[in-house]
């Protein structure tokens, strides 16, 4: 089966199943649409981190972003006309996540272009800094127009409610079909070559910093619209959503999934969102318990869950199979 | 014809290339040869431009290659298999060999060139779906020069092709560059610790030591030097 069909067909079922997400217990479905987030999170910080190479600490920023300047104009264009009742809410949150997500972009071009001269540890620590840089910034704004509190510091920030199962799922569906169709382009084999080996990529003709920082540009984008639907899910955003602790979170699906396995992200998002609910009833030794299933996983499989395996190639090697037989 | 003029390059404080000058004319096969850091890998990716020179030229033609960047010198022609091979290890021999041609449009021209390097080393072939990290040396040299053939260069560098691979490997290997050379007309410049069987093929060669040219000339006189005997062929 082609994976454009795989794709029409998922998003077919998104459809069906958002028909009957009403009747969800309330709990399960925030746990439910918070993997949906995850998802998108951990599929493009897998473009930055693992298909890149460069190990980025800092995508809770853009999410942070891409949530903050949403939600402002989600708060805007609801008070200016363009409310909920506009066409059930879908062109304001459509225009809400578009925007969160070039000013996400915009922040990432902004950080990429200088910090991704620097490797490895260094560039974890610069985006380190910048999150951390995001937060206060975002801790110090508060400002009214027309009476309408925008941002609030560190108050927090109401957000009118517009995400939905569709939205959520909707989005990660796209994030995963452009991420996955981009590396397997001619031109997105660029960004492997640049995680592979730098100066090799150099001397084969990848303009290697140019590839970092779109990896960085586009992985941020979708942070944004991830922090987008985030904030419309919540309806309550403070800068403590957007800590490196959430960004920390992201890397690990990354990792334990299996740097560069799109397949393998999705499944730990999966996973790693439902793990912490599912321990709950542990109470106060959750985190522990939790922690070591981690250090468990990761001695099992080092390479992640999937190793480097794609969702394309995947297919690839079973029509091989089949044809073998 | 590659012509380089007087170039110095240095990291940080230490000079590396003290004013090489060195020509490659046009469908030659020229040797650099030398000793462990005498600055051949120096020359060569400063050449692709992953080094930038103080001073001194390099030209192709009519441009000027010192202030291009490695994209830009790798679309006028020049292509490099590097040191230590530098294969993209998760790559699959296939996709290594398309990043060669990552510049490159013509998709019919790919597919002819990517035939070539097929029948050149049939080993490759075998195992183009297999990733370039779990080739055996020798697979992965003849992996870097295919790639680099793939850009469709008009010079092509080579960075010690014999490094670390068996003996009579070398020896293919060293008959496919021949065989570039003569089939394809491509220009090369091999740099090499092996002198002997880097002068066995070259037309001319230049002997480097600690960033300077000492020697040049015939391959076949080279061969002949005594001096070059004593410290690069052994003394047979």
């Amino acid at each position: 089966m082609r994976p454009q069909l795989i794709f029409a067909l998922i998003f077919a079922g998104l459809i069906g199943l958002s028909l009957v997400t009403g009747k969800i217990d309330p709990y399960y479905y925030t746990v439910i649409i918070f993997i949906g987030i995850n998802i998108t999170m951990a599929t493009s910080l897998n473009l930055i981190n693992g298909f890149t190479g460069q190990f980025s600490l800092g995508h809770a920023g853009f999410m942070g972003v891409g949530a903050y300047v949403s939600a402002i104009a989600s708060t805007f264009l609801t008070t200016h006309g363009l409310g909920t009742e506009v066409m059930g809410g879908v062109p304001v949150m459509a225009i809400a996540l578009l925007v969160g997500g070039l000013a996400a972009a915009l922040t990432g071009l902004a950080v990429g272009i200088p910090s991704l001269r620097l490797k490895g540890d260094y560039l974890a620590i610069v985006t380190l800094g910048f999150n951390e840089i995001i937060r206060v910034i975002i801790q110090n704004v508060d400002f009214k127009i027309d009476g309408i509190s925008y941002v609030g510091g560190a108050r927090g920030f109401a957000v009118p409610q517009l995400s939905s199962f569709l939205w959520v799922f909707g989005i990660a569906l796209v994030a995963i079909y452009f991420v996955e169709n981009l590396i397997n382009s001619t031109y997105g084999r660029g960004f492997l070559a640049v995680r592979d080996d730098e100066v090799a990529a150099e001397a084969m003709g990848v303009h290697t910093t140019r590839f970092k920082v779109r990896a960085f540009v586009i992985g941020s984008f979708f942070a944004g619209i991830g922090g987008g639907l985030f904030a419309h899910f919540i309806q309550y955003i403070t800068p403590d959503n957007f800590t490196f602790l959430k960004s920390i979170e992201i890397v690990v699906m990354v990792i334990l999934g299996g740097m560069g396995s799109t397949y393998g992200v999705i499944l730990a998002a999966i996973l790693l969102t439902i793990m912490p609910e599912a321990l709950r009833e542990f109470s106060e030794y959750r985190m522990i318990i939790y922690s070591l299933m981690l250090i468990v996983l990761m001695i099992a499989r080092p390479q992640g869950l999937f190793g480097s395996e794609t969702f394309t190639r995947f297919f690839a090697k079973r029509k091989a199979a089949a044809n073998k037989v | 014809m590659l012509e380089i003029k007087d170039l110095h390059v240095s990291y940080g404080q230490i000079a590396a290339l003290k004013g090489i000058s060195l020509s490659v004319p046009d469908h030659a096969i020229v040797t650099l040869i030398g000793a462990n850091g005498a600055g051949k890998t120096t020359l060569l990716r400063t050449i692709s431009g992953l080094l930038k020179s103080k001073s001194g030229s390099i030209s192709l033609g009519d441009s000027e290659l010192t202030k291009c960047a490695p994209h830009e010198i790798v679309a006028k022609g020049i292509a490099q298999s590097p040191e230590g091979r530098m294969i993209f290890a998760n790559l699959t021999v296939m996709e290594n060999l398309k990043m060669g041609a990552f510049l490159r449009k013509d998709t019919d021209g790919i597919a002819t060139d990517m035939e070539y390097v097929f029948s050149m080393f049939p080993r490759l072939k075998e195992r183009h779906a297999q990733q370039g990290g779990t080739l055996s040396g020798g697979e992965q040299q003849m992996l870097a020069i295919g790639r680099a053939l793939m850009s469709k260069p008009k010079i092509l560098l080579l960075d010690e092709p014999s490094l670390g691979i068996a003996p009579i490997l070398v020896r293919t290997i060293f008959q496919k560059i021949v065989e570039i050379n003569h089939n394809l007309g491509m220009t090369v410049l091999l740099v090499e610790q092996n002198a002997h069987m880097a002068l066995g093929i070259a037309s001319h060669g230049y002997v480097i030591e600690t960033g300077k040219i000492v020697l040049e000339g015939e391959a076949s006189w080279l061969a002949a030097n005594e001096e070059v005997k004593k410290a690069y062929l052994g003394s047979v």
